[in-house]
């Protein structure tokens, strides 16, 4: 069986303001089979309101995914590590869920003695390797991310790298909410690498609205995206050519 | 990987003469001091049965497992590898009812490069190259890349004065995404490659080390990583003899770190035959130069001291 993850990863670095609850979206997406990761990111010299950190780590609990807070120094090989972990926790997911079938309920992989847990998780490894990726980048560009957006750019190209060093196949695009006019903008079509992502982020928006659970809703909708899975399938074609079918 | 977790983690409470008891195998280990902490768990010296071991614990169980998986692979190959034997592993359930996964070690009692250097001198670097190139070698050739190769996880033990690695976390297998790595040491992080699992992915990282001995608290990219790299060995005195392999290892120019091995250990007899001339020269002048002789003994010490272990 080889499967496709499915993960939204939120930049953000404060507090929804405008539309629905985001953990309510989060749970949706994630009810849909899509993972929730979240990174705050954290001013230097601002102690957070702890409303904005709460939403943070609710986001990621309701989406089934990992959430961080970090400073902006740290913010490259975070973006790296979430999304990493968020890959092995949802396999571990799925293998704990084949566990319970054959070993009866509330059984996880902690109640396996060391040795078994040990090849339990070589498949856990196995799988995060070679299985296909989906990451849909969602970047707030409210006006006090004015400052942050070199480093995101920087810490996503890094992903890129991280995630393209694996056998599997990746697919990444980014969008950046509040849109001009809808709820996101696209930034970046899917694609296998995100080294060429040499776009400048779209204007700051002012005003001060952040519709995150919005952003979160729209963003679930493009995976089902034609030009999602036509980028899958100009590599297979390629692929059969190359081996000569 | 220093992140403010503060609020998602607990951290563990554990205190010097705490008894931990494994829940599987049964064993007990009385908790002497911390020795350090990684980005998994934090390893502490222990005491079992009146013998000093190292303890990792941590509450990350599914890390904790991938890396007893290395160490248990590392086990089965064959030849004497520059790693920590593994003596046990198990679970913790503390008093509270929180469960930690946790591994034994042997204890290896030992000083970072950079002390050993300031120590003892510059003349060991060669030799230091050349036994770290030689644990590489075997490492690759049982299929495995070290990851994440830095200062913190290397030791050198004395008598005889030996290099081996304490931290497996970063061991990757061939051809797969390193699983753990530092930026500084990283070549993903400097632009100069990918972080597939592959020889040249550590011999980046080995320069780092050396680099990092010579620049202790490191440097910047700058604009240009490529030329910030190629000025900053050149700007280390020690490192001259060694610039050419040093800046090819940067560039990803070797394949293998037997090629790179070759070229180190080349420069190292060139330089002892160089010592040999000049110490006898300076050995009819004695008088003048008791210094120079002593240094120059040293290093050929040293070095045949190296080549004689290789032997063994």
């Amino acid at each position: 069986m080889k499967g496709t993850l499915k993960q939204i990863l939120l930049l953000t670095d404060g507090c929804s303001n405008k539309g629905e609850n985001p953990a309510q979206t989060a749970e949706l997406a994630y009810e849909q089979g899509i993972t929730v990761n979240v990174i705050g990111i954290l001013d230097d010299e601002h102690t957070e309101d702890a409303e904005g950190l709460q939403e943070v780590e609710d986001i990621a609990r309701a989406g089934g995914g990992v959430s961080q807070l970090v400073y902006k120094q740290t913010l490259v090989q975070t973006v790296q590590t979430v999304t990493k972990q968020a890959m092995t926790q949802t396999l571990q997911g799925f293998v704990n869920k084949e566990l319970q079938q054959i070993l009866g309920e509330k059984q996880t992989l902690e109640d396996l003695d060391p040795e078994k847990r040990g090849e339990i998780m070589e498949v856990v490894e196995d799988m995060g390797e070679t299985c296909d990726l989906e990451v849909l980048v969602l970047v707030d560009t409210s006006a006090s991310m004015y400052d942050k957006l070199l480093t995101v750019k920087e810490a996503l190209i890094d992903l890129s790298i991280s995630l393209n060093s694996r056998i599997g196949r990746n697919r990444f695009c980014i969008f950046s909410f509040p849109g001009k006019r809808k709820d996101i903008d696209r930034v970046f079509d899917w694609s296998p690498k995100l080294d060429s992502v040499s776009t400048v982020f779209p204007k700051l928006s002012s005003g001060g609205i952040t519709p995150t659970g919005p952003a979160i809703r729209e963003a679930m909708y493009q995976f089902g995206k034609k030009s999602l899975l036509r980028s899958f399938r100009d590599e297979d074609e390629s692929n059969v050519e190359e081996t000569g079918y | 990987m220093k992140m403010n977790q503060t609020w998602k983690r607990q951290d563990i409470d554990i205190r010097p003469g705490m008894r931990i008891k494994g829940k599987w195998h049964d064993k007990h280990y009385i908790v002497k001091r911390k020795l350090g902490e990684g980005a998994v768990g934090t390893v502490y010296l222990c005491e079992s049965n009146g013998r000093p071991v190292a303890l990792k614990i941590s509450d990350q169980g599914a890390s904790m497992t991938v890396e007893v998986n290395v160490l248990q692979s590392l086990k089965k190959v064959q030849g004497n590898l520059l790693g920590p034997s593994l003596l046990d592993v198990d679970d913790w359930v503390s008093a509270s009812g929180a469960k930690y996964a946790f591994y034994v070690m042997e204890y290896l009692q030992g000083e970072s490069i950079t002390s050993f250097i300031k120590r003892h001198g510059d003349e060991w670097i060669g030799v230091l190259m050349l036994q770290l190139l030689d644990g590489l070698e075997q490492l690759h050739h049982s299929g495995w890349i070290f990851g994440d190769l830095k200062i913190d996880n290397l030791l050198v033990i004395t008598n005889p004065p030996s290099i081996r690695w304490v931290d497996v976390g970063g061991t990757t297998r061939k051809g797969r995404a390193i699983k753990e790595y530092t930026e500084f040491y990283d070549r993903g992080y400097w632009g100069m490659g990918t972080r597939r699992a592959e020889p040249s992915y550590d011999l980046f990282s080995f320069v780092m080390v050396f680099l990092h001995v010579y620049y202790p608290r490191r440097f910047d990219k700058g604009t240009d990583p490529e030329k910030t790299l190629v000025q900053k060995i050149n700007a280390v005195r020690v490192l001259t003899p060694y610039r050419e392999p040093l800046k090819r290892a940067i560039r990803g120019k070797y394949q293998s770190s037997v090629e790179m091995k070759q070229d180190i250990t080349d420069i190292l007899r060139k330089q002892q035959r160089q010592i040999r001339t000049r110490t006898s020269r300076k050995a009819k002048k004695a008088s003048h130069a008791p210094f120079l002789i002593e240094s120059g003994g040293i290093v050929m010490m040293a070095t045949l001291y190296y080549l004689f272990s290789l032997l063994l």
